[in-house]
């Protein structure tokens, strides 16, 4: 293992399952060998407001936040989200965006617009970018509510890490009862990006 | 074996190995886990939300004079509530160890401001440890019980945002029991503080603090770090992550006590090093020491912000100065911001809209109802600190003149109303106000995650109890006019309001409807309302209630006539996956062009 620490931001919208995601992956690497810390902010807004989480992991990390520029994959469970947060991402860096929106007070009341073609801009910028169909995917799978590990299933392809240890983090935060939609929202997650492990 | 655990949880697990046997706290960000996590996994240790931290302190003082280690947690503000029986804790000392548990919050992120308490520890003349990450919390709410017993004193750790809401690795060890027996014995001159025994516990404080510097010399977790010696920098908490993510070949000295600090260990320290700074966040806690030791520092205050939460970016700033280069931002267009919102059938909605519409002036309170203060609800006027609200409505009515007082009103959340509202009432009851005082009952502290509290019924564990009965509160404090509304019932809550207000005497209404987030309301939600879209005139009324469900839609050519002819330049949207069907939309829209599903108006969820 060389010193190198991979930082990624999770962003999204309260309510998204941001942190759950975020909790998931900082135990998948924690598992694999790996010092690891992640970090968010939670209080005042428990719906509707704008959520982000670091999560940094590598040999020895310091800070649980990631320096502003120097994010290495930027994962977005929401397209205004991915955006906002487009400035921390290293020239290089990874884009997994999932192509849901959620409208903003600002918009909902007409008083801005909801940035347009925002999967065009990205992509303008990064070539390693990925849109993920994570709402419908999660629909396929069988519950809405399983789009965040759709996501995972997705952004897993990234890492040299063994799949049964997300599938096994995954499970241990849910009931039994949602176990088998979610096994299915990981594997079409996983089967929407196909490229090169991140730690090459 | 080793676990990812926040700040907040690995301080609980800290408590748990060191064989607390007593545990208090009111909730309030970043500090709220804590607690949570000691009621769910550690049932070795008694737990209890307080009424308020002053109350968790005092009963954890109780405990801990008999000899059991006491646990008390609560926010930055917290220690303000809690600082009448702190600073003489200082002077009793204790028997069983007591750590004082402080999450500041840097940034405010949810605060109404972002005081530094290191400045406690000096003020109460008692130690302060500060760790760093999850493992240090542990580590170092062990060593505060160890050294509260060794030194008689009680010991406050210091988290922050960061630290708390913040996960890393930690190992797990096992319980053990404290080694002080728990025992009723007297000992009035330790512990009544009569003048006369005071003035020499006042003696023990001082010459306890002679002991302590020698203490933290020595201290391992002031820990030194030599590099490069061209640098060095003196450091604690969270800033020493910071330092090292972007210096990490400098000299350190990581302080794990902030105060008192090790005046011999930093004069070592300077002698290692061509130049030192200080980077820490918020005050020139440590720099101002530094500097009055006589040491010069060449980075401090005047590198980095005072204000705010420190970054790594923040600090290589500082230090770079101006061959700092900023990274590049690759996009700059101005996006529309998301801040917090109510919830879409959020209780206090209803409420809000009405006092916006009669036009009052709102003191309020902290709670999620504090975001009525916001566009477009605009119908908050104060918030200052816990129970304020009534305090500030009783204050105003007693100076404005008669037509004025009649716009007042005070509104309170129930939790918040119990931490810190009974006695301004009792104030309104006794001194003739006039004031009307809201409560806004969701039954939850709800904006921290929940909590129970002396109102629910229910004990931290979830356990049936007495519960407070606001009104028959409310009755005996004096308070004449006593009336309860249902906050998503406009004309019924205006009506009420508008009687009250009107009285030469104080009033309580108890606005009732539970938090729309409590599993047990989540049950009730009705089917979603929908637009008709041959009726609906594009008049706004219904966005500006600012419910996140309801959403504007520009509209041409045909669609921007509506059925009877009347030109529009856009319809409401509800988004039916995210309408709970409060119905409060249904009762603002004139021109009937709210649908109500299967054709019922229910206003808002009780709970069965």
């Amino acid at each position: 293992m060389d010193d190198t620490v991979t930082n990624i931001l999770l962003s999204g919208v309260g309510g998204q399952g941001i942190i759950l995601a975020s909790d998931i992956m900082g135990e998948v690497f924690l598992e694999s060998g790996f010092d690891v810390k992640k970090s968010e902010v939670h209080g005042m807004a428990q719906r509707g407001g704008s959520v982000t989480s670091h999560v940094r992991f590598g040999r020895k990390v310091y800070s649980p936040i990631i320096k502003q520029g120097e994010v290495d994959i930027l994962f977005s469970f929401e397209e205004l989200e991915g955006l906002r947060w487009l400035n921390y991402v290293k020239p290089d860096g990874v884009i997994v965006l999932n192509n849901h929106k959620i409208n903003p007070p600002a918009v909902n009341l007409g008083q801005m617009e909801y940035p347009r073609d925002i999967p065009g801009i990205i992509r303008k910028q990064f070539d390693k970018f990925y849109l993920v169909d994570g709402t419908r995917l999660a629909l396929e799978a069988g519950n809405i509510r399983a789009a965040n590990v759709v996501l995972l299933g997705a952004i897993s392809n990234l890492f040299e890490v063994e799949e049964g240890l997300w599938i096994e983090a995954i499970l241990r935060h849910l009931l039994p009862r949602l176990h088998e939609v979610n096994r299915n929202a990981f594997a079409l997650g996983k089967d929407q990006i196909k490229a090169h492990s991140f730690q090459s | 074996m080793k676990a990812v655990l926040t700040g907040n949880e690995a301080i609980a697990r800290g408590a748990y190995e060191a064989g607390v046997k007593f545990a208090a706290a009111y909730p309030g960000t970043p500090s709220s886990e804590i607690l949570d996590t000691i009621a769910r996994e550690y049932k070795e240790i008694y737990a209890e939300w307080s009424p308020n931290e002053k109350v968790a302190l005092e009963a954890a003082m109780g405990a801990c004079f008999v000899g059991a280690r006491a646990l008390v947690c609560m926010k930055h503000v917290g220690v303000n509530v809690a600082a009448d029986p702190l600073l003489t804790l200082s002077y009793t000392g204790v028997k069983g160890g007591l750590v004082l548990l402080t999450a500041d919050d840097p940034e405010l992120y949810s605060s109404q401001n972002e005081q530094d308490n290191r400045h406690y520890a000096r003020f109460a003349k008692i130690p302060m440890l500060e760790p760093s990450d999850s493992q240090e919390a542990k580590e170092f709410v062990k060593l505060g019980f160890a050294i509260s017993e060794q030194f008689d004193t009680p010991v406050m750790v210091r988290s922050v945002t960061r630290i708390s809401h913040s996960k890393t690795i930690v190992e797990l060890e096992e319980r053990k029991e404290g080694p002080v027996p728990i025992e009723i014995k007297k000992n009035p001159s330790k512990y009544v503080m009569l003048p006369v025994y005071g003035r020499k516990r006042h003696e023990a404080v001082e010459e306890r603090y002679l002991k302590l510097k020698e203490f933290v010399e020595a201290f391992p977790e002031n820990r030194t770090e030599i590099n490069d010696k061209k640098v060095g920098i003196i450091t604690s908490g969270i800033s020493y992550q910071y330092a090292k993510e972007v210096f990490p070949d400098y000299s350190y000295l990581k302080l794990g006590i902030c105060w008192p600090l090790p005046h011999k260990l930093i004069a070592r320290f300077f002698q290692h090093v061509e130049e030192v700074y200080v980077v820490e966040e918020l005050d020139p806690f440590i720099e101002e020491s530094v500097k009055a030791m006589g040491f010069s520092v060449s980075r401090g205050k005047d590198s980095f912000p005072i204000r705010g939460e420190l970054t790594p970016l923040l600090v290589e700033k500082g230090i770079l100065g101006e061959s700092f280069q900023p990274p590049k931002p690759i996009f700059t267009q101005e996006l529309p911001p998301r801040p917090p919102n109510l919830c879409p059938g959020c209780p206090h909605r209803g409420l809000f809209h009405v006092l916006k519409k009669g036009k009052f002036f709102v003191t309020g309170d902290i709670g999620c109802y504090t975001l009525a203060a916001l566009p477009p609800l605009n119908s908050l006027d104060t918030c200052v600190c816990m129970g304020a609200s009534i305090g500030h409505a009783h204050g105003i009515s007693k100076v404005v003149s008669e037509d004025d007082r009649k716009r007042v009103v005070g509104v309170i959340g129930d939790s918040t109303f119990l931490h810190g509202g009974v006695t301004p009432l009792m104030d309104i009851g006794y001194n003739k106000g006039t004031a009307t005082v809201i409560i806004l009952d969701n039954h939850a502290t709800a904006m921290t995650g929940f909590q129970e509290h002396p109102s629910t019924g229910f004990t931290i564990r979830g356990e049936p109890t007495h519960k407070v009965d606001f009104l028959e509160l409310g009755k005996v404090l004096g308070i004449k006019n006593l009336k309860k509304v249902n906050p998503w019932n406009i004309e019924e809550t205006e009506k009420v309001i508008a009687e009250e207000m009107e009285k030469d005497e104080p009033s309580l209404i108890v606005s009732e409807g539970p938090c729309v987030m409590l599993r047990e309301a989540i049950k009730e939600y009705h089917k979603p309302y929908s637009i008709d879209n041959d009726k609906c005139r594009g008049c706004r009324t219904c966005l500006n209630l600012g419910c996140p469900a309801i959403f504007w839609q520009p509209v041409s050519g045909d669609m921007a006539v509506t059925a009877e002819g009347k030109k529009r330049k856009g319809i409401a949207v509800i988004e039916k996956t995210l309408c709970p069907g409060c119905g409060l939309c249904y009762q603002v829209c004139k021109f009937d062009a709210i649908i109500p599903p299967e054709g019922e108006v229910k206003y808002g969820f009780e709970l069965t």
